[in-house]
């Protein structure tokens, strides 16, 4: 019982603030369709992918996008969290390490899975995106959010400083994205990068999304699904043991 | 009476690269002690509280608080620990009462009278009227209420509190005193806290420990220290002083002397019984003031520097004093 409050307590918190932090919700949202309206649309007025117009293309791509970034984004956090001390609070309660993780990446995942969820219904009344997607895309951003708040979580245990946020950008998020397929799709990828492109993560939270809104997938749903589960599940492992480390 | 240890360090340290922040420390403080950390900045008093909250771990050395370890048994012991940081870290978005209920679900709290015990603590801090507002709305004096409240609420065994009354306001410091200091009868209730206002150790502590430089340098009852300190100083003016600092030195109970130019500073033991026997020998007196030795003048003599931001600047007698030494 204990140890369920504890994710629980942890969980409510994150998702009391994020209602109440407006801003990161709204830019959360706007980011996203700027892509699509700026980048789909202009290009896309002149360019077909896979027989439909690039807007329609990318649009889960661009989903893709704003889980990956969001996560990430949220994970990280965790480390203007332990600089204000705020942190302490929680890490001294007698909940496990392992159910704060826990409590984190599900706030996370949380707060992500609204966002998506918002950009899927402006999506779908721009026409870009069906109902039906709807009820798939959102397991599917839940998947790989899970993975990629895990990630952040990681990364941002171990960094004692912001200092080495940028790193993190170009060097896990944007390789990240514009290795994924994200953008365009993989089959005209030179062959040195196919291999960066097989063990990004993000490839099969692409890929998944993709089949969420045209059914069809590169590695098919359920090899993308059981390797974001797998990934998910060491990545938690990671999680915890760093949060288990950590020190204020 | 046999006393149960609450909490026993054994050669405790913490090395922050090449700084040892705590360096051997020794310690035990028993159950339903109030006992008080003294020491300068950077003495090493918060990293000993970090490391013995679990936050931080020790370089060497073992440290068990309610009977368990505090590295192997982290999660026991903060199941029996409350803590107030020195640093403000409630949530700035949520509002007080929100951050008392976050807290009573992470200490596992049950439903059952939390709201009432949320109320008392919130009246006891004096936040009832602003315990809706968001913290980030609070003073700073507000916030360390709030935290005050938080580290109390689930009735933990041990209390540690790192410097619980910066900032609060006399009226507040000391209801919040009154309250703490019941806890060890009323609730068995442990307390270990660190301060700068000396007074506050003097009043509330039932054993301090002076730490400088991650070690302890002076322990035991305040009163024991300060009566070991060896008297109380007397500040005699007189036209003559280098006359008078003669007569003086000759005297066994004077333990020290300072001579100014126009006053001579001893320390004397016994003040009450001897300052007769002193004034019958010196002549040409004009006047005389006594300032009891306090825990501050332990402290001073132990780490060789006064706090600061509150040491007392001196009564006119240690002005002219100091000035004079300065000449
Ligand atoms: N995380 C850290 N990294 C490096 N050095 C640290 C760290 N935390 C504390 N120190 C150093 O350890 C020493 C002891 O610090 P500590 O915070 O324990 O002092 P303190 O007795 O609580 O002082 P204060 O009265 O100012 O609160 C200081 O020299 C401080 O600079
Ligand atoms: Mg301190």
């Amino acid at each position: 019982m204990g140890y369920l409050q504890g994710v629980w307590a942890v969980w409510l918190r994150e998702v009391i603030v994020f209602f109440r932090e407006r801003e990161r919700v709204i830019s959360a949202i706007v980011t996203p369709l700027l892509w699509v309206l700026a980048f789909g649309g202009g290009l896309g007025a002149s360019v077909q992918v896979q027989g439909m117009s690039y807007q329609r293309f990318i649009f889960p791509g661009i989903v893709s996008m704003s889980v990956l970034f969001g996560s990430i984004f949220y994970g990280l956090y965790i480390i203007w969290d332990r600089k204000l001390d705020f942190l302490k609070l929680v890490l001294v309660a007698p909940v496990p390490r392992s159910a704060v993780f826990l409590g984190k990446m599900l706030g996370g995942t949380t707060d992500v899975l609204i966002q998506v969820g918002a950009l899927m219904l402006i999506g779908i009344a721009l026409g870009l995106a069906s109902p039906e997607a709807f009820i798939y895309a959102i397991p599917s951003a839940a998947l790989l959010s899970m993975c990629m708040v895990s990630l952040g979580l990681i990364i941002g245990s171990r960094m004692s400083s912001p200092d080495g946020f940028n790193l993190v950008m170009s060097f896990v998020m944007w390789p990240m994205f514009l290795l994924s397929g994200a953008l365009f799709p993989l089959d005209n990828l030179p062959h040195y990068l196919e291999f960066a492109v097989l063990l990004n993560p993000m490839t099969y939270g692409v890929d998944l999304m993709r089949f969420a809104f045209f059914g069809i997938a590169r590695f098919g749903p359920f090899a993308d699904i059981a390797v974001l589960l797998g990934i998910f599940l060491a990545f938690a492992a990671l999680g915890s043991k760093s949060f288990e480390r950590m020190q204020v | 009476m046999e006393r149960k240890p609450a909490i026993v360090i054994r050669k405790l340290s913490k090395s922050f690269g090449k700084l040892r922040a705590v360096d051997g420390i020794n310690l035990e403080v028993y159950e339903g002690e109030i006992f008080a950390l003294l020491g300068p900045n950077g003495a090493g008093k918060t990293t000993t509280i970090s490391m013995l909250c679990g936050l931080l771990r020790p370089t060497k050395g073992q440290a068990n608080v309610a009977g368990f370890d505090v590295e192997k048994e982290s999660l026991m012991v903060r199941k029996s620990i409350g803590v107030v940081f020195q640093q403000p870290s409630s949530d700035d978005l949520l509002s007080g009462r929100e951050n008392l209920k976050m807290h009573a679900l992470l200490y596992g709290m049950p439903s059952e009278g939390r709201e009432e015990r949320i109320d008392e603590m919130l009246r006891l801090v004096g936040l009832v009227e602003r315990q809706h507002s968001r913290v980030k709305e609070y003073s700073g004096g507000m916030r360390k209420r709030l935290e005050i409240a938080r580290g109390i609420l689930h009735r933990p065994k041990i209390l540690f509190l790192d410097e619980p009354t910066v900032g609060l306001d006399p009226q507040t410091r000391q209801h919040i005193w009154g309250y703490i200091r019941s806890l060890p009868e009323k609730e068995g209730t442990t307390v270990v806290f660190t301060t700068h206002y000396l007074e506050e150790a003097e009043q509330f502590a039932d054993r301090v420990a002076i730490i400088d430089r991650g070690k302890i340098i002076a322990i035991g009852k305040p009163s024991e220290l300060v009566s070991k300190l060896g008297g109380d100083t007397a500040f005699i003016k007189a036209k003559q002083p280098q006359k008078i600092a003669s007569k003086l030195r000759s005297m066994k109970f004077v333990r020290s002397i300072k001579v100014g130019r126009n006053c001579v500073q001893v320390r004397v033991g016994d003040c009450a019984k001897n300052l007769p026997k002193m004034l019958q020998a010196l002549e040409g007196v004009e006047s005389i003031e006594l300032r009891p030795a306090t825990l501050n003048d332990v402290f001073i003599k132990y780490t060789g520097r006064g706090i600061r931001e509150d040491s007392p600047e001196g009564g006119y007698w240690e002005r002219i004093m100091n000035s004079e030494k300065g000449r």
